[in-house]
């Protein structure tokens, strides 16, 4: 059970200090997230923290490679006009 | 510090039941300030028109991180919170942030102010921020500090803010009113949640008035940004002005939305227009019967090193930084000289105004009431005409009418001509100029080439190069009067004079 940050990310340091379990760290390209310590937050908080601040859509997936917050979640953007 | 041209006692008349002190035309809102804030903020460049052209300001990007959404911003670029959408700054952390101000002034003694705003939320990064300012307070403790906010951490970091040299914190305030809340804000991180739609601009609201109030009773100076978005929050800035002032903010500035499409960010991409110019000069006017507004403000890029309109942050990106050599208790006593001897020139030229000005608003105080007329000037400083039409990169846009001179703001354009062999693009350039400066009827300048005094006579707007290194509010009374003489400011006036 862990969370991923992708190469979309930012790196703009939102989530770092927020991580309970101190599992993220910043690396070059992006920020990463090691996989061993992540609990999404269980026991912690009741939504997981980066994906909480993070603000933008599909920067961080679950398990699934499902991002937490898919396009148009956070901007309010409709996807026809993200995709232009 | 540019004076009015017109004399307090006319203009309290006329304003009649304002508050002293913020109220009548001036062009320069320094004016109105009390005396204890005008010490505290002469030497700001930001503040002050004049000011601009003698003393540097600098941004740091530190703390890239932010805990809310505006829909003016693209959290892939830098915060449309105090800098340019579309641009972004090369992030440092607190050490490098350190080094590259004192690199900075060390070499630009003018440099007085250091500012941490975007990309980002300073005060949603507070260990970044604060062992920026705590360093700076200790090694050089010549700078002044200042910080912008959007306000959500704000009421839990006053005390902190306190301890360092800042005297001017700038909250972006966009409204008073959760219902307006929602349509800027989608969303803000709070409490470990995020929060959506109205009661998320609820919160934030009621922080950043909270932070407003904590700040004015420690005594730290409190300037209010608004981002002005028509239809959304722009007859709504009034009442935000009112209330800030109540109190306690000693400043309002009214931007303009920037909303480039190409920039991603919500309202770009979904058509939301900015104001027009004269849009936002009638909110600035609506406004200045209760609040300072600031008038000039050139919504800079985050990382602008240097004098208006010359920006050096190319000689100071990290590497070069890294290189370089500071003695900064030497440096600090060569900035003690030059500062000095910029505040002897200010005090003289301001004395010199002064005198000039009682005689201007004798001549001036005829009865005859003539209409306002706006007027573009190219400058590249000191109060005077001294800029070529073609040269411009931007125009400061005053009003004459028969209460004096006032400064109205400035309007950005493209050099219609670069000199040399560069003028291939004079036409398109020509174009924006002449939409720049619609609603002007005359723009002064030291020089105006052939080519573009036809276009610009069509559009209504008289070229005028006869009042070169003359000083500003002096050419544009005189070519007033020369409007008055020539009977072109009459129109519309025969029934105001029956009435008067």
């Amino acid at each position: 059970m862990a969370l991923e940050i992708i190469e979309s990310c930012t790196n703009c340091f939102a989530c770092e200090p927020l991580c309970p379990s101190k599992a993220i760290y910043e690396a070059k390209p992006h920020f990463l997230i090691n996989p061993d310590k992540c609990t999404e937050c269980a026991g912690d908080f009741e939504d997981p923290q980066c994906a909480t601040i993070c603000p933008i859509e599909g920067a961080i997936l679950n398990d699934d490679g499902i991002p937490l917050n898919p396009p148009g979640s956070l901007t309010g953007i409709p996807s026809q006009k993200l995709a232009a | 510090m540019q004076l009015p041209v017109i004399n307090n006692e006319a203009s309290e008349a006329k304003a009649g039941g304002c508050s002293a002190g913020s109220c009548g035309s001036t062009d320069d809102q320094m004016n109105h300030l009390p005396e204890h804030i005008r010490e505290k903020v002469f030497n700001h460049p930001c503040y002050s028109e004049e000011a601009h052209h003698y003393f540097a300001r600098m941004h740091v990007a530190v703390a890239p991180a932010c805990n809310i959404q505006c829909h003016y911003c693209n959290r892939k670029y830098d915060c449309a919170n105090e800098s340019r959408p579309g641009v972004v700054s090369e992030l440092h952390t607190p050490v490098q942030a350190v080094k590259k101000v004192l690199a900075v002034a060390a070499t630009i003694p003018q440099m007085t102010v250091l500012g941490i705003a975007g990309p980002g939320d300073p005060l949603a990064n507070p260990e970044r921020t604060f062992e920026t300012f705590r360093m700076l307070s200790e090694q050089a403790p010549d700078i002044k500090l200042c910080v912008s906010t959007n306000g959500l951490s704000l009421p839990e970091q006053v005390e902190e803010l306190s301890k360092y040299n800042i005297d001017h914190v700038t909250i972006t305030i966009n409204c008073v009113d959760p219902d307006v809340g929602a349509q800027i804000y989608p969303w803000i991180f709070w409490k470990n949640k995020r929060i959506k739609g109205r009661e998320a601009a609820e919160i934030l609201i009621a922080q950043q008035q909270k932070g407003l109030e904590m700040l004015v009773a420690k005594g730290i100076l409190v300037k209010v940004n608004s981002v002005m978005i028509p239809g959304v929050n722009d007859e709504h800035l009034a009442e935000v002005s009112k209330i800030v002032k109540a109190k306690g903010a000693f400043l309002h500035n009214v931007m303009p939305l920037i909303s480039e499409a190409e920039h991603g960010t919500f309202y770009g991409l979904t058509g939301q227009r900015g104001p027009t110019h004269d849009e936002l000069q009638a909110l600035q006017d609506k406004c200045e019967g209760d609040m300072n507004m600031m008038r000039h403000c050139r919504q800079c890029r985050a990382d602008a090193v240097g004098l208006l309109g010359e920006d050096r942050g190319s000689e100071f990106s990290m590497d070069k930084v890294e290189q370089m050599e500071i003695n900064y208790p030497e440096a600090m006593k060569m900035r003690a000289e030059v500062h000095a001897a910029i505040n002897e020139e200010l005090e003289s030229k301001r004395l010199a105004k002064e005198s000039k000005v009682q005689l201007v608003s004798i001549q001036g105080l005829k009865k005859e009431v003539t209409r306002p007329v706006l007027m573009a000037v190219a400058t590249k400083g000191g109060g005077v005409v001294n800029e070529h039409f073609g040269h411009a990169s931007e125009f400061l846009i005053y009003e004459a009418s028969s209460e004096g001179v006032r400064f109205i703001g400035h309007r950005k354009t493209t050099p219609y001509c670069e000199g040399g062999d560069t003028c291939g693009d004079g036409e398109s350039a020509l174009d924006v100029t002449l939409r720049v400066l619609a609603g002007c009827e005359a723009v002064l300048c030291s020089k105006v080439g052939y080519e573009p005094w036809g276009p610009l006579e069509a559009a209504g707007i008289q070229p005028n190069g006869e009042h070169a290194m003359e000083p500003i509010e002096e050419a544009i009374l005189k070519v007033y009067e020369e409007m008055r003489a020539a009977g072109k400011l009459e129109a519309k006036m025969d029934e105001q004079q029956k009435v008067a």
